[in-house]
C-alpha cells in the first residue's frame, strides 16, 4: 500500500465493520434458519397432538411432496438463471400421460418412462428455442407451454384418466425396497441431492449463477448465456415430466388434469427457500426446505383438524412473510452499515 | 438589470473528492450561454445543482435577483428551469401529445382525458416554438432529432426562462444539429436563457453568446464568443499536473503483438487499422460517442463486426464470441463495471473466476482449494481491502470493485488486455493504484490497450495514442509530442495550426 493516498484507505477501513458472531452468520444462512423453523414448527405440532413425528405421519408429509422435489431441481435452475418455468405443472401432466399411453402400446417400461421424460425435453426444446432464439422472455413463453402442454394432454386423452397399466410398473410409486422407506422418497431425495451437488460444485452448473447474477457480466466472461439457458428450460421441463411419470406409478392412472398450479406452489417454495426471481442465488436444498415448511404447516393444519380451504391461505402467507422478512432484514443491514461506514461503501 | 440566473461561490464535496469549489456563473435573459471542461471537471454537477437534482454544500443561486434553492427536480421547474439531458426522458409508446403534458392532461368531471383538449393544446405549443411534429404521432416513430425536440417543448410548455441542454447534439447528425441550433437561437430571441453544455468547439462557436470554462472542479473564467479563439478555450480547459499518477512509460519498442486490419463496424463507413506491441500501453482517445468502446468491443467478439481481420502473433484470428477472445488471451474490461463487469451480488472469489471456470475445476466440480488460492493470490497481489475474499462484491468501495474486476481479467493470463474507462469514478489512490497495475503489466510483456476519457490519463499512461471521430481512427501521436490540445483538436475534428 506504499504510496497511496489516506483516501483510498479510507472506504477500505470502513469495509471492515464488525462481523456478526457465527450464530448470527449461521442464522443468516436461509437453509438454517429453515431448518429451525421447520424443527419448531414440528416439535410443536408433536408436542400438540402427539403423532407428528410418526413413521406412518412423515411418510404421507413426504410422499406428499416427492413428486414436486423433483420439479424444485429445475425450478431452481430456472430461477436462479433470472427466468423461471411455468408449464411444468403442465409438462407434469403430459410426461404421464406420454408414459401412460405408451405402456398401454405394449412398449417396455423403461422405454415407456423415457418417452414420458422425452415429452419434456421436447417442451423444453421449444421453451429454450423461444428464449433464447426468438427472445420471448421467459414468462410469455412457459404461459404459452403451460397452455399447449396442457391442452396436448387433455387432448389426447380425451379429457380421461388412462387406467390399466401394468402393475410391474407401480413398483417406482408404490414399492419399498430398502428398510420400508417409500421408493419415490428415495428417487427424490437422490435426484435431490444429486442437484443439490451439480448447482453448488458442477463448473457447469455453476455458469447458471453467473448468468442469472449479471447476464452481460457473464456474456463478457465468456459463457455462453443462451446454451446455460436452453440447459436450464430443458431440465426444468424434463425433471417434470419425469416427476409426473412416477406419479403415474404412484397413483396408478395418468390424470391429463394433474399437477394444476403446481408451478406457482414450486415457485413460491423455491423463494421461501432463498430464491430471488432477480436470479442469481437460490439453492435446491433451499427449494426442498421450503417445500418442507409448506407441507409441515399443511400437515399440521390437518393434524388440528383446521378445515382443508385454510392451506392455501398458509402457503400465501408464509410465502410473503418469507419475502418480506428477507428483504427488510436487507434493508436493515444495508441501513445499519450505511450509519457505521458512511456512503463511501457503494 | 440582474441576470436570469446567477451562481456564486458553489461547492459540492463528495466523498473523497471536491467535485465544485467555489464556481460561480452567470446567465442572462436571451443569451446562449455554454458551458465546457473536460470530462470530471465539474460541469454535470453543476447543472444537477441548478436544476434542483442535487444539493450545494455552500453557495448561493439567485433566480431573477431573488435567491432560491431548489431540493427537487419539480421545485427547479415551477421556478422556471427545465433540464434536457443526454437520455431523454420520454415514454416512446405514448403519443407526442401526452408526453408533452404528463401529470397535467386535462381531464372531464370523471378524472377522464379529455384528448380532444390535449391535441389542441399540445398543438397550440408546439406551432409556437415552431416544431413541426404531429402531436398525436407516437414518440418512438420520431428521429432523435425530433425526440430531443418534444422533450425541450415539454420543458417549455411549462413557461420556463431557463432551458438546461447537456450534449444535446451528441446523438444527432450534422445536420439535425444545425437544426437544433437554429431552433435554439429562435428561442434565445422569444427570452429563454440557455445553458448548453458541449464538447464541440464548432458548434459552441457557431451558436453561443459567451462561454464559461470549468477545470477539476474551479472556475477558470468566462469569455465573450467574439472575442476568444479556439485555441484559447482549449488552453483554459487544460493544463494540470500530472504529478507523479502516473508511472514512468516504456523506454523501448517491443515486436507488434496484435494487429487490426480494415475491421469496419456495422453501420459505419469506416475501416480502422492499427498494432499493438509487446510491452505497449496503447492510448485511445476521442469523445464520448466517438466509436472507441464499440470498436474494442468488436474487437473482443462482444459485438459484430462488419468486416475486418484481427492478427495475433503474425497469424489471423477468428474471433466471434468473447469466449474465443479469452481462449487467445484477450481480456475485456468494460466501461461500465456494475452494468457490465461485475456479479454485484456475489463473492469477490466468484467473480475472479468467472472467466476461468475450468481452470480452477477438477474434472467436472469446482475444486474448493483451487478457487481460493487464485482469489487470494488477486486479492494480494492487487491490494483489494476486503474481510474476506467471501465478501460480496457490492460492499465493496468503487475502487476496489475495479480491482476486483482486474482480478478477474489478469486470471485468464492475459496477452492483451483491453481497459475502457479503467479508472471512471473511483478515488485517487485506487486511480493511481490501476496506472502502476497497468504500467506493470504491460512491462510483464502484455499489450494493453487503455480507452479513456480523461486527456491527462490518455497523456500520463500512453506510450502511443490513437484519437477516433465518428467511428474513425484519425489521428495516431507518439507520447512524446501528443499534447492535449493536440487530441483535442483531433478529437473535435477541429483544423487549426
Amino acid at each position: 500500500m506504499e504510496g497511496t493516498t489516506p483516501i483510498s484507505t479510507l472506504p477500505a477501513k470502513n469495509m471492515l465493520h464488525p462481523q456478526p458472531g457465527f450464530i448470527a452468520r449461521l442464522l443468516r444462512v436461509r437453509e438454517f434458519a429453515l431448518i429451525v423453523m421447520i424443527l419448531v414448527i414440528g416439535g410443536g405440532l408433536h408436542l400438540i397432538t402427539g403423532r407428528f413425528f410418526t413413521t406412518p405421519n412423515l411418510n404421507a408429509i413426504s410422499l406428499g411432496f416427492a413428486t414436486s422435489a423433483i420439479i424444485v431441481f429445475g425450478m431452481t435452475a430456472a430461477l436462479v438463471s433470472g427466468g423461471f418455468d411455468l408449464s411444468v405443472g403442465s409438462v407434469f401432466a403430459m410426461g404421464g400421460v406420454t408414459a401412460a399411453l405408451a405402456l398401454r402400446a405394449d412398449i417396455p417400461i423403461p422405454l415407456a418412462m423415457l418417452c414420458g421424460v422425452g415429452a419434456g425435453v421436447a417442451a423444453g426444446i421449444v421453451n429454450g428455442f423461444l428464449i433464447t432464439q426468438v427472445q420471448i422472455n421467459p414468462f410469455i413463453t412457459t404461459l404459452g407451454m403451460l397452455g399447449i402442454a396442457r391442452g396436448v394432454s387433455l387432448a389426447v386423452t380425451e379429457g380421461s384418466p388412462l387406467a390399466e397399466l401394468p402393475t410391474e410398473f407401480f413398483v417406482f410409486g408404490q414399492g419399498r425396497d430398502i428398510l420400508g422407506i417409500p421408493n419415490l422418497i428415495l428417487i427424490a431425495l437422490a435426484v435431490i441431492l444429486i442437484g443439490d451437488i451439480l448447482m453448488r460444485r458442477s463448473s457447469a452448473f455453476r455458469q447458471i449463477y453467473y448468468v442469472g447474477g449479471n447476464e452481460e457480466a457473464a456474456r463478457l466472461s465468456g459463457i455462453n448465456v443462451n446454451r446455460v439457458k436452453f440447459g436450464v428450460y430443458i431440465l426444468s421441463a424434463s425433471l417434470a415430466a419425469f416427476a409426473g411419470v412416477l406419479s403415474v406409478s404412484r397413483f396408478t392412472v395418468a390424470d391429463p388434469g394433474t399437477g394444476v398450479g403446481e408451478e406457482l406452489r414450486i415457485i413460491a417454495a423455491c423463494i421461501i427457500g432463498g430464491c430471488s426471481l432477480r436470479g442469481g442465488k437460490g439453492t435446491v436444498i433451499g427449494g426442498l426446505l421450503g417445500l418442507i415448511f409448506v407441507g409441515f404447516i399443511n400437515n399440521g393444519m390437518i393434524l388440528l383438524r383446521v378445515p382443508v380451504y385454510w392451506q392455501q391461505l398458509s402457503m400465501g402467507v408464509v410465502l410473503l412473510l418469507a419475502v418480506g422478512f428477507d428483504t427488510l432484514s436487507q434493508r436493515w443491514q444495508i441501513s445499519s452499515r450505511g450509519k457505521k461506514a458512511g456512503p463511501a461503501t457503494s | 438589470m440582474p441576470p436570469l440566473l446567477e451562481a456564486v461561490g458553489i461547492t459540492k464535496a463528495f466523498p473523497g473528492m471536491l467535485a465544485l469549489d467555489n464556481v460561480r456563473l452567470d446567465l442572462q435573459p436571451g443569451e446562449i450561454h455554454a458551458v465546457m471542461g473536460e470530462n470530471g471537471a465539474g460541469k454535470s454537477t453543476l447543472m444537477k445543482i441548478l436544476s434542483g437534482v442535487s444539493m450545494a454544500d455552500t453557495g448561493e443561486i439567485r433566480f431573477e435577483g431573488n435567491r432560491v434553492a431548489p431540493t427537487t427536480p419539480r421545485e427547479a421547474l415551477m421556478l422556471g428551469i427545465a433540464i434536457v439531458h443526454q437520455e431523454l426522458s420520454l415514454v416512446p409508446t405514448l403519443t407526442v401529445a401526452e408526453n408533452i403534458f404528463p401529470g397535467r392532461l386535462p381531464t372531464n368531471a370523471f378524472g377522464m382525458v379529455r384528448f380532444g383538449q390535449l391535441f389542441r393544446q399540445a398543438g397550440e405549443v408546439l406551432e409556437k416554438l415552431n416544431v413541426a411534429v404531429d402531436p398525436h404521432v407516437l414518440v418512438e416513430t420520431l428521429s432523435i432529432a425530433n425526440q430531443q425536440l418534444v422533450e425541450i417543448t415539454k420543458a417549455l410548455s411549462l413557461n420556463c426562462k431557463v432551458l438546461i441542454l447537456d450534449e444535446p447534439t451528441s446523438a444527432l447528425t450534422d445536420h439535425e444539429a444545425d437544426m437544433l441550433l437554429a431552433f435554439l437561437r429562435r428561442l434565445a430571441a422569444d427570452g429563454v436563457g440557455i445553458l448548453y453544455i458541449s464538447h464541440k468547439l464548432k458548434e459552441i462557436f457557431q451558436v453561443a453568446d459567451r462561454v464559461t470554462v470549468l477545470r477539476d472542479g474551479k472556475y477558470v473564467g468566462t469569455e465573450v464568443i467574439s472575442e476568444t479563439t479556439p485555441d484559447q478555450l482549449i488552453r483554459m480547459m487544460v493544463g494540470r499536473e500530472l504529478g507523479d499518477m502516473y508511472p514512468p512509460k516504456n523506454q523501448q519498442a517491443g515486436t507488434p503483438l496484435f494487429e487490426v486490419r480494415n475491421l469496419r463496424l456495422p453501420g459505419e463507413d469506416e475501416f480502422n487499422s492499427f498494432q499493438l506491441f509487446e510491452g505497449e500501453v496503447l492510448g485511445f482517445a476521442g469523445l464520448i460517442g466517438s466509436g472507441r468502446s464499440e470498436l474494442a468491443r468488436a474487437i473482443f467478439g462482444a459485438e459484430p463486426k462488419a468486416e475486418g481481420e484481427i492478427w495475433l502473433f503474425g497469424k489471423p484470428v477468428r474471433i466471434n464470441s468473447p469466449k474465443d477472445s479469452i481462449a487467445l488471451g484477450i481480456g475485456y474490461l468494460p466501461e461500465d463495471r456494475k452494468a457490465a463487469g461485475l456479479f454485484l451480488e456475489m463473492s469477490i472469489k466468484l467473480n475472479i473466476e468467472a472467466a476461468v471456470i475450468e481452470a480452477v475445476s477438477s474434472g467436472p466440480f469446482v475444486a474448493g482449494n483451487k478457487e481460493r488460492d487464485l482469489a487470494r493470490h488477486y486479492v494480494n497481489q492487487l491490494n483489494v481491502s476486503t474481510p474476506s475474499i467471501e465478501q460480496e462484491v457490492r460492499r465493496l468501495s468503487g475502487g476496489n470493485q475495479q480491482k476486483t474486476l482486474v482480478g478477474k481479467w489478469l486470471a485468464i493470463q492475459p496477452k492483451i488486455l483491453i481497459v475502457d474507462e479503467p479508472t471512471r469514478g473511483i478515488d485517487v489512490g485506487a486511480k493511481k493504484e490501476i496506472h502502476f497495475l497497468l504500467r506493470a503489466l504491460a512491462q510483464s510483456g502484455v499489450g494493453v490497450i487503455m480507452i479513456s476519457s480523461e486527456l491527462p490519463e490518455v497523456l500520463g499512461m500512453s506510450d502511443r495514442i490513437l484519437v477516433m471521430h465518428e467511428g474513425a481512427i484519425v489521428a495516431e501521436y507518439n507520447a512524446a509530442d501528443a499534447t492535449e490540445e493536440k487530441i483535442i483538436r483531433s478529437a473535435s475534428s477541429h483544423k487549426g495550426e
